[in-house]
């Protein structure tokens, strides 16, 4: 039986138990006019006999399944011949990886005729291996089939055989329950704890063979490696300088347009807009900030970056087909309704008391605004623009589809500059072996990334906190 | 209004006569602070105004940017929702065909299955562009020729005749697909060696003679709903790519809305406070800030490479995208059973109900629709979202629609952004196109939640 079959026929069976929990129940209590001798309702007897049922048959397949394959390679590299299982790490994983596609792709009654027929030797030696994969496939199949379905029916068995009139099912149900509530909220936790030691754990892989200062502090970006050890000038340099300096220099020309524009829609809208504007502005704002990232992305690179290139002819100026300066107006315009709801949260933070004392000494609105305002709002503003430009140096789609690849070192926004994110992409689509530098530096790159925007996260969060000390 | 009033009042104080000569002191004084503020106040009123129309200006700003954006995209789209189709009479000889003339009926269908269309198809169309300009078609303008109709042609005189064998030796009238680089030429009204256009003078010529001849026809474009991805752009569709976002959505909302839903419910109404939960909350506020590629690195290094799931699979994208969504749906689920009264859990508690029956018979109802804005706001994200599911691989060139959520498959941001690299021109169209279909869907979803929004709160 396959995963699928198995899942839903365990579905059926924890509605079944839920059924059979409720008369089991019933029958315990001697019939349904005594039902109220039960110290919990029938129903919780089968909502505890159906959790019973299913949660841990559910957990034994997920585990299963998550280890099947690596148990089933582990025991198929034992049968392989010794010459093959001395290869190494990278040529037995082809090994493998050629008897997988075989003994998918072919019946077990066409591998045994082709290893029949076959006089090469190391053919069939292959040809075997992949009918032993079947064969162990359909064996761990059998046995996934069966530890499920018994695990499923011995707990209901040995569950419903203790069922009296004082058990306690509602009691034992919720603590269940309370054990599932605690485990999705782990998963928090359990992501962070993922992130971090993938990312990190390949990172140092990484820093094995490229040393941490030569990527902190290099200037030169080039990161394909030699296929063969014999090829000229493939080397491969990883100095992630020109990345960092591409990133700010974009994130930078997006701050240069989100955070004037983000602040002045936030005042303007809190202080001058009358209610029929801000009703038609909100949603403007909204639409603005639900538009998908690779939508703006395909803006940049097909609308905006021909039009400033023209433009930049025009003026007799040589523009990049892929200049920063396109990257970065687009990502901009993203941001801006990022900065703009956050600062207007942070102005209408401020006590109403400051407001009125300031336009009561006779002070105009923008004098309000700029003296007064502004400056007790700060912290919470400074906040926003420090989670925005977490948001433009994380942001992915519109630099891949709009900033350059080439790693230039230059602080120029007509120029093309690559970015982090960029390059991350770049390393990791496409077929390749996961050891190798190249594909390891991607996630010293997201290491970084990551480092970055959480220090950011945290610092705003530091900024605002503080604030908000102030006035409670 | 202000700058008349303030006016006013500072020429009464200069024209009240002062009495005692300490009063005149103080007047004094005064009239010359006045006159200091009267004289200043014009450049400050102008100052004022200068702010109100720079943030107008700001305002007008972003509603521009969202007309041009829509604007842009919209009328890039248009060209995409119709498709040039040429009719054309195809001559069925059987000696083109590669089959016996005298054949009929099983033996027929089955031997047309495998025949040479692709020499009817030829035979068929050379004789109609020779003129007295080209007498006679060189190799060159036969290449050319065939160039003007898109390559599947071959397998729509194919699928015409297996359906109806009986025109078999016969010259029937059939429509097919014009090539992109012809529909393009024709939709965008080019001027000849125009960059981008990929047709000669010859080819033109012949385009107006077959549109003199009343053959060229424009119709709705039903393939781009129906057809997968594709080289040819007048052959591409998005069906592979909506299936692949439904079927992704599927795996998200499953798997996304039930845990964050408990999370938030365990934090709010049974963590008690100490510092595990404190770790767990700061947790979730960062994750909700963490770049989205990184989730994209942890499925690739834990979920693919570790738990050994298939590449670009949905199972795989559901799974990144529930763990970037999480924190959203935990953080507005939070905030909405917040918002729930104390009274009610007291008054539920009071008459004898367990705590877990306070929460999930009272509490969540009353919190719902918060919970179902948060979680669609979320799923929205997730939509939308192409950087994690690049690195986890479903940027792949996949033609069959996918069946099931272990598949190969690509989403429509994906499929955007693989379009938006592709050279062909009349990409350009389908792609603003399946923006659209992106956006309406996104669209969609915002209105049902605005609208179960409305339901719940009316209960």
């Amino acid at each position: 039986m396959n995963s699928s079959l198995l899942f839903a026929t365990l579905l059926c069976l924890t509605l079944l138990s839920y059924w059979f929990g409720i008369k089991r129940s019933i029958n315990v209590a001697g019939g349904s006019e005594h039902r109220k001798e039960l110290t919990c309702l029938p129903e919780q007897f089968g909502l505890l006999t159906a959790m019973v049922c299913g949660l841990p048959a559910l957990i034994t397949l997920l585990i299963f399944n998550s280890a099947e394959q690596f148990v089933i390679e582990l025991l198929l590299t034992k049968t392989l011949p010794t010459n093959v299982q001395t290869l190494s790490s990278i040529d037995l994983g082809l090994y493998l990886n050629n008897i997988r596609s075989m003994a998918s792709s072919a019946s077990t009654a066409a591998l045994t005729a082709s290893l029949h027929a076959s006089g090469d030797l190391a053919e069939q030696a292959q040809l075997t291996a992949a009918l032993n994969l079947q064969h162990l496939f359909e064996k761990s199949s059998w046995l996934k089939t069966a530890l499920v379905l018994i695990i499923a029916v011995v707990s209901v068995i040995l569950l419903v055989s203790k069922f009296n009139l004082t058990f306690k099912a509602r009691q034992k149900a919720e603590a269940i329950v309370k054990a599932l509530l605690v485990a999705s909220s782990a998963i928090a936790i359990l992501t962070t704890l993922g992130i971090v030691v993938s990312v990190l754990f390949e990172s140092i892989q990484f820093f094995k063979s490229v040393p941490v200062n030569d990527f902190m502090f290099g200037t030169h970006w080039s990161p394909q490696t030699a296929m063969r050890s014999d090829q000229v000038g493939g080397s491969g340099s990883f100095g992630a300088i020109p990345l960092f300096a591409g990133t700010m220099l974009i994130t930078f020309i997006a701050m240069l347009l989100a955070v004037p524009v983000g602040l002045m829609i936030a005042i303007y809208l809190s202080q001058y807009a009358s209610a029929k504007l801000r009703s038609i502005a909100k949603p403007m704002l909204e639409v603005l900030a639900g538009i998908p990232t690779v939508v703006y992305g395909f803006f940049a690179a097909l609308t905006v970056a021909p039009v400033i290139r023209s433009a930049g002819e025009y003026f007799g100026l040589s523009v990049a087909s892929e200049s920063a300066l396109a990257a970065g107006l687009v990502m901009g315009t993203m941001i801006i309704p990022f900065v703009s709801s956050l600062s207007e949260d942070a102005i209408s933070a401020v006590p109403n008391a400051l407001k009125e004392a300031s336009l009561g000494m006779g002070s105009t609105k923008s004098e309000t605004v700029v003296k007064v305002l502004l400056p007790a709002a700060l912290p919470g503003i400074v906040g926003a623009i420090l989670l925005a430009v977490s948001r433009a140096i994380g942001e992915t789609m519109i630099v891949v589809m709009a900033a350059g690849m080439a790693a230039n070192l230059t602080a120029n926004p007509l120029d093309s500059v690559t970015t982090v994110t960029v390059q991350i992409v770049t390393l990791l689509t496409g077929d390749q072996e996961f050891d190798s530098p190249k594909t390891l530096a991607a996630f010293a790159l997201g290491l970084m990334l990551f480092i970055t925007t959480l220090g950011l996260n945290i610092m705003a969060l530091k900024v605002v906190r503080k604030y908000r000390e102030q006035y409670d | 209004m202000t700058n008349s009033t303030t006016n006013n009042t500072s020429s009464t104080i200069k024209t009240a006569k002062p009495s005692t000569q300490k009063s005149t002191k103080v007047n004094n004084t005064m009239s010359s602070t006045t006159e200091k503020v009267a004289l200043s106040l014009k450049k400050r009123h102008q100052k004022e105004n200068r702010f109100k129309a720079f943030g107008l200006f700001s305002v007008l700003f972003g509603f521009m940017l969202v007309v041009i954006l829509l604007g842009d995209i919209t009328s890039k789209a248009l060209p995409a929702f119709h498709q040039h189709w040429v009719k054309l009479d195809i001559n069925y000889q059987g000696d083109w065909l590669g089959i016996d003339e005298r054949l009929s009926g099983y033996e027929l269908t089955k031997q047309l299955k495998g025949a040479n269309f692709r020499a009817v198809l030829k035979n068929s169309i050379y004789p109609m562009f020779v003129d007295e300009q080209t007498p006679k078609l060189s190799r060159r303008d036969k290449r050319a020729v065939f160039k003007l109709f898109s390559t599947n042609g071959e397998f729509t005189i194919r699928d015409a005749l297996l359906a109806s064998p009986e025109d078999f030796n016969q010259t029937v009238s059939i429509w097919i697909k014009l090539d992109d680089d012809v529909d393009v030429y024709l939709k965008e009204g080019f001027a000849l060696g125009e960059a981008g256009l990929r047709i000669n003078e010859k080819q033109a010529h012949w385009v107006a003679k077959l549109q003199r001849e009343q053959r060229i026809e424009s119709r709705f474009n039903v393939g781009f709903f129906t057809a997968s991805d594709s080289r040819e752009p007048e052959l591409a569709g998005v069906r592979g790519a909506l299936t692949g976002t439904l079927l992704t959505m599927f795996v998200t909302i499953l798997l996304s809305f039930p845990l964050g839903v408990a999370g938030a419910l365990y934090l709010e109404e049974f963590a008690p406070k100490n510092r595990i939960t404190d770790l767990i909350e700061i947790n979730i506020n960062n994750l909700a800030a963490v770049p989205s590629i990184v989730f994209g690195l942890l499925g690739l290094a834990v979920i693919i490479n570790v738990f050994g799931l298939p590449r670009s699979a949905p199972l795989v994208g559901g799974i990144v995208l529930t763990l970037m969504t999480l924190p959203t749906i935990i953080i507005a689920s939070r905030a909405a059973i917040k918002a729930v009264p104390p009274s009610i859990r007291e008054a539920a508690l009071g008459l004898g109900a367990s705590k877990m029956q306070v929460t999930f018979s009272h509490v969540l109802p009353q919190a719902m629709p918060g919970i179902i804005t948060g979680a669609i706001i979320g799923i929205a994200q997730a939509l939308g979202e192409t950087a994690p599911l690049l690195m986890i691989g479903m940027v792949a060139f996949i033609v069959d629609v996918p069946t099931s959520i272990v598949d190969s498959a690509t989403v429509l941001p994906v499929q955007i952004f693989l379009w938006a690299d592709s050279p062909e021109r009349a990409f350009l169209a389908k792609n603003s196109a399946a923006i659209l279909v992106l956006l309406t869907l996104l669209l969609v979803i915002n209105v049902t939640a605005t609208v179960l929004r409305s339901k719940f709160e009316k209960k």
